[in-house]
């Protein structure tokens, strides 16, 4: 009894829960399958708030252990290692934050096969919850793997029109990628005796020649997640396709996977690797930035506008976490979270409005400040938190990135910082671009032909604005204040930079 | 007869003579209770299991080192009665419901299981020879069951045609081998081997022949024509019962000769094993991503598979008894979990499976998670075991394999191994993507049996991935006796 008692261990496994009572709810009380999902989900939260209550941001250490020989037979050594530190903490409350606010996001979105959707969506919460706190390799593989099949799914039965094509596009993109890792993580296994990380990285240096071949290799893993340029696209497809409130999840969290999983792996198990392979990693997240940028400016499709902006935004993140040094990481993990809540507070917008007029292209839309005034400036917002307007979250991440990436010794180029500036006006181009065509200016047709089907326009409802408000709160709470959160990570980010430094930087 | 010949073939005798007896009580069993001939059958099948499990842990051999007893003949026999019960809870619903009933199919298909014992079991290469003709033949013939349907007869032809041609191979590669050593027991070869140095081409030429003869009951490329047209031909339980047991006993038979006998041509053999191992996995993984029938995809899965489980007969000849004994569990493991697989998934195919061959291609599959969704989940299940995806036994068989494969030095092999698993997730993923994605009206055969082996299989399939402790240790136990 006492394994399931874990703090971890019940909050990762928790929605499990909730998938057993919605099995024995029918499929045509969709009511009830919606709240049972939703109370899971805030549970869920609730007990990731006990987590963090019982965290000790002080320490730098991996917390609330949860540790159990799993498969330890025949020269293996494969661990049930559940923990939590400073890199992983956000991540994990971003996790469980964002998935009640999807859940309420799919209210009235979802209408087909709602028992399914729910099913698949706390599946999905489980391994992504489990993706941000398993420490043995194996155990790592196997939730990261999982959350393909419940997201291949949501897309693919929920999604849009070329929902088929944009499921299998991400899922063999993603399957492909995690091979090669699971190569390297044998090849680990068998060389360290052990799965667990922490074991490995005590363990010591690789020789260098292969550390670069096991680098690539779970480099090519997170990378197409995160996805760096040039690996990015199944990700207009995804995003596109996806019902809303799978775009939150795969934006909000799906990604960050992959950016996590090069902090948590690559750059502590492979320190040489990843000094020499900073510059190209800078290089990518240069491009990233840039080109996101532009051909998100290109975009007549709203959603693929922000998919592409989320091509830039993980670029600063990249920028920041191969600076290699604690401004530049700091500001990557909190630029994860904040694009998080940005462009996941984006998706549940766009998704809300076309929930009402079933169309996502820019130039339909106009002066529709003036019918919804709520929904407008909500919206300008969360935009102007994505472009990184000063004063709200946006800012405080892509700042602290660009003041590490200018003074990192591992990148040794102000080149990269200087042009990655360049793409936060960019995104200032791009966003207000789109602000203007669809809330400012004359009125577009959509507004009379939403009307010639019965009901005019409707700004948000109460439960959509229950659903965005929460998003509000912490993107001005890190936009003004941000040193809570500074404070989670820092110690653990500190401790990784100045190993980093030791084995990798003389 | 001493004490110790009788305790190796004592399971063995139980279920040849258990056949034997069924073939006769048959006869007095009226046409419209063929029921109590399937019942019976299981039983001698699980009391067959029963007395297998009991020599855990035995090691002897009897009838002058012809058969052997060792954890690895206790694993892979075990493993076989459990595919034959397994493969009776698939037939019993559907040959009555295609007008296939007759007594004599449950008869032949224990005889095929005691010549698939026979096979983990042989120590001399004319007892392999005997076992793969004792599994054989009857195979030939179920194969053959639904005649006068041109393509069950055809299927029956065409395999038994192939299969003389490839036993012939194996007794040619007998009498080689023979002639380089002068002896055609393994122990008999070892010991000549021993005293009289490095063997001659005539050796490894004989080793190559009953490669290729053993490599036609696994469907290994090239010696894989046979494969699609047999498996779609034939009734679709035995299908599924040929795709698991044949594929057992062959891999059996191989890893034991080689393993045993062969390990000092390891040096040519290797290069010859990697090749095939890697043609298999291309060419099966490729060649089905392009079929529409459900039947001929399992057919090349199951070439597919075949190729993966080669690879953990690569390091065979591994100097280091520890990557050794690693690599041949490595392979029983992938056994087991592809032998429960595939079970699972022929289940859900007989379970949508209509007179006349039809309900058979994956576009009917359409709709049947909205339909069945129990019978889906299971299917999505299967699909996810055999990419190799969590939370399934796959997943941990290639995991295995994969880490057997690279501590033996063939990290190229491992590259292939992977870069195949992704292709086939595009074809597995289709029919998931059909079941699910795609609207349609599926009308299922509801029968108590083959859903109780369709819903055993896919709880075993998620269970065993999570817990696979047991098996682990009792696979990495199931050694090989050396001499």
């Amino acid at each position: 009894m006492n394994f399931f008692l874990q703090p971890l261990t019940l909050l990762t496994f928790f929605p499990l829960l909730g998938i057993l009572i919605l099995l024995f709810v029918p499929g045509s009380q969709k009511n009830t399958l919606r709240w049972v999902t939703l109370l899971t989900t805030l549970v869920t939260f609730l007990l990731s708030l006990w987590v963090l209550g019982m965290f000790n941001a002080s320490n730098p250490d991996l917390q609330l252990v949860a540790r159990y020989d799993w498969i330890t037979v025949a020269g293996w050594n494969i661990q049930y290692y559940l923990a939590v530190d400073g890199l992983s903490i956000l991540l994990v409350l971003l996790t469980t934050f964002l998935t009640p606010l999807s859940i309420l996001s799919t209210w009235t979105a979802v209408e087909e096969r709602v028992k399914d959707f729910m099913i698949f969506f706390l599946l999905l919460e489980v391994g992504m919850t489990g993706v941000f706190l398993a420490q043995d390799l194996f155990l790592f593989y196997i939730f990261w793997e999982f959350t393909l099949v419940p997201m291949y799914f949501l897309i693919g039965i929920w999604g849009g029109p070329r929902r088929i094509y944009a499921a299998i596009k991400f899922f063999l993109y993603t399957m492909a990628g995690s091979i090669l890792m699971l190569l390297a993580i044998l090849w680990l296994g068998i060389y360290g005796g052990t799965f667990s990380v922490p074991d490995l990285i005590a363990k010591g240096s690789i020789p260098a020649n292969i550390q670069m071949w096991l680098f690539l290799a779970f480099a090519a893993a997170f990378a197409i997640k995160v996805p760096m340029w040039p690996l990015h696209s199944w990700l207009p497809d995804a995003h596109v396709e996806a019902p809303t409130a799978g775009s939150v999840i795969l934006a909000g969290v799906l990604l960050k996977m992959g950016t996590y999983g090069f902090l948590r792996f690559n750059i502590p198990l492979f320190p040489q690797a990843s000094v020499q392979a900073a510059p190209w990693i800078a290089l990518l997240a240069t491009i990233g930035i840039i080109y996101g940028a532009a051909v998100s400016y290109a975009q007549a499709d709203v959603k693929k506008l922000v998919a592409y902006s989320s091509v830039s935004h993980l670029g600063f993140v990249m920028l920041g976490m191969f600076a290699l040094n604690s401004q530049g990481m700091q500001g990557a993990i909190l630029q994860m979270v904040n694009h998080g809540l940005s462009t996941g507070a984006l998706f549940l917008l766009v998704g809300m409005i076309y929930e009402q007029t079933h169309t996502r292209e820019i130039k339909v839309y106009g002066g529709l400040w003036k019918l919804t005034p709520v929904f407008g400036a909500i919206f300008l917002i969360v935009s102007l938190s994505s472009m990184g307007l000063p004063g709200l979250n946006g800012f405080v991440g892509e700042f602290t990135i660009l003041l590490g990436a200018f003074g990192s010794l591992a990148i040794n180029n102000p080149w990269f910082a200087g042009i990655s500036a360049l793409g936060v006006i960019m995104a200032a181009v791009y966003i207000l671009y789109m602000f203007q065509k669809m809330f400012l200016g004359p009125q577009g047709p959509i507004a009379d032909e939403v009307k010639q089907h019965g009901h005019a326009l409707r700004d948000l409802n109460w439960r959509e604005i229950a659903t965005i408000v929460p998003l509000l709160i912490f993107i001005f709470w890190i936009g003004l204040y941000p040193k809570p959160f500074f404070a989670l990570m820092a110690p653990s980010v500190d401790k990784l930079v100045s190993t980093l430094s030791s084995v990798a930087m003389h | 007869m001493t004490q110790a010949d009788f305790t190796t073939v004592f399971p063995l005798t139980i279920l040849v003579l258990w056949a034997c007896v069924l073939l006769l009580v048959d006869l007095f069993i009226p046409k419209d209770r063929k029921g109590i001939t399937a019942l019976l059958s299981a039983l001698g099948l699980a009391l067959t299991l029963g007395l297998t499990l009991t020599q855990i842990g035995q090691e002897t051999t009897g009838f002058n080192n012809m058969v052997m007893l060792d954890g690895f003949s206790v694993f892979v026999n075990a493993l076989l009665l459990i595919s034959g019960l397994l493969g009776i809870g698939l037939s019993f619903g559907y040959i009555k419901r295609m007008n296939l009933e007759r007594g004599e199919y449950y008869t032949l298909m224990l005889f095929s299981i005691s010549g698939m014992m026979l096979m983990a079991q042989a120590g001399d290469l004319i007892v392999v020879f005997l076992a793969l003709e004792l599994l054989s033949i009857p195979l030939y013939v179920l194969a053959a069951f639904d005649r006068p349907k041109v393509e069950s007869e055809e299927a029956g032809l065409k395999y038994f045609l192939l299969g003389a041609f490839a036993t012939g191979f194996v007794v040619y590669g007998t009498t080689l081998v023979f002639g380089a050593t002068g002896t055609t027991s393994l122990s008999g070869i070892v010991t000549f081997l021993g005293s009289n140095g490095t063997p001659g081409l005539l050796l490894s030429v004989g080793a190559a022949l009953i490669l290729v003869g053993l490599g036609f009951k696994i469907a290994a490329v090239p010696f894989h024509m046979w494969t699609p047209d047999v498996y779609q031909g034939s009734p679709t339980a035995v299908t599924a019962f040929m795709a698991a047991g044949a594929k057992i006993a062959g891999f059996a038979a191989l890893l034991r000769v080689f393993a045993t006998a062969f390990p000092s041509i390891a040096v040519d053999m290797t290069g010859v094993l990697w090749a095939i191992a890697a043609l298999t996995m291309i060419l099966g993984n490729v060649i089905a991503i392009s079929q529409t029938n459900i039947k001929r995809l399992l057919a090349y899965s199951s070439i597919a598979h075949a190729g993966y489980i080669l690879m953990a007969f690569v390091p065979y000849g591994n100097p280091d008894p520890l990557i050794r004994n690693q690599s041949i569990a490595a392979g029983l493991f992938y056994l087991v979990s592809y032998a429960i697989t595939n079970f699972g998934t022929w289940g859900v195919v007989i379970a949508l499976e209509k007179s006349e061959g039809r309900g058979l291609e994956i576009r009917d599959y359409a709709g049947l998670g909205r339909k069945y969704p129990a019978l889906a989940a299971a299917m999505t299940i299967f699909m996810l075991s055999l990419i190799g995806l969590p939370p399934t036994l796959g997943l941990v068989g290639k995991f295995y394999l994969f880490r057997a494969v690279m501590a033996g030095g063939f990290t190229g092999l491992a590259i292939i191994g992977v870069l195949t698993s992704l292709i086939s997730a595009y074809y597995y993923l289709r029919v998931v993507v059909v079941m699910y994605m795609q609207e349609g009206n599926p009308e299922r055969s509801s029968e108590s049996f083959l859903d109780l082996t369709t819903a055993f299989t896919a709880i075993a399939t998620v269970l065993i991935s999570l817990v696979p402790q047991f098996l682990f240790a009792w696979a990495s136990a199931a050694v090989l006796k050396l001499f």
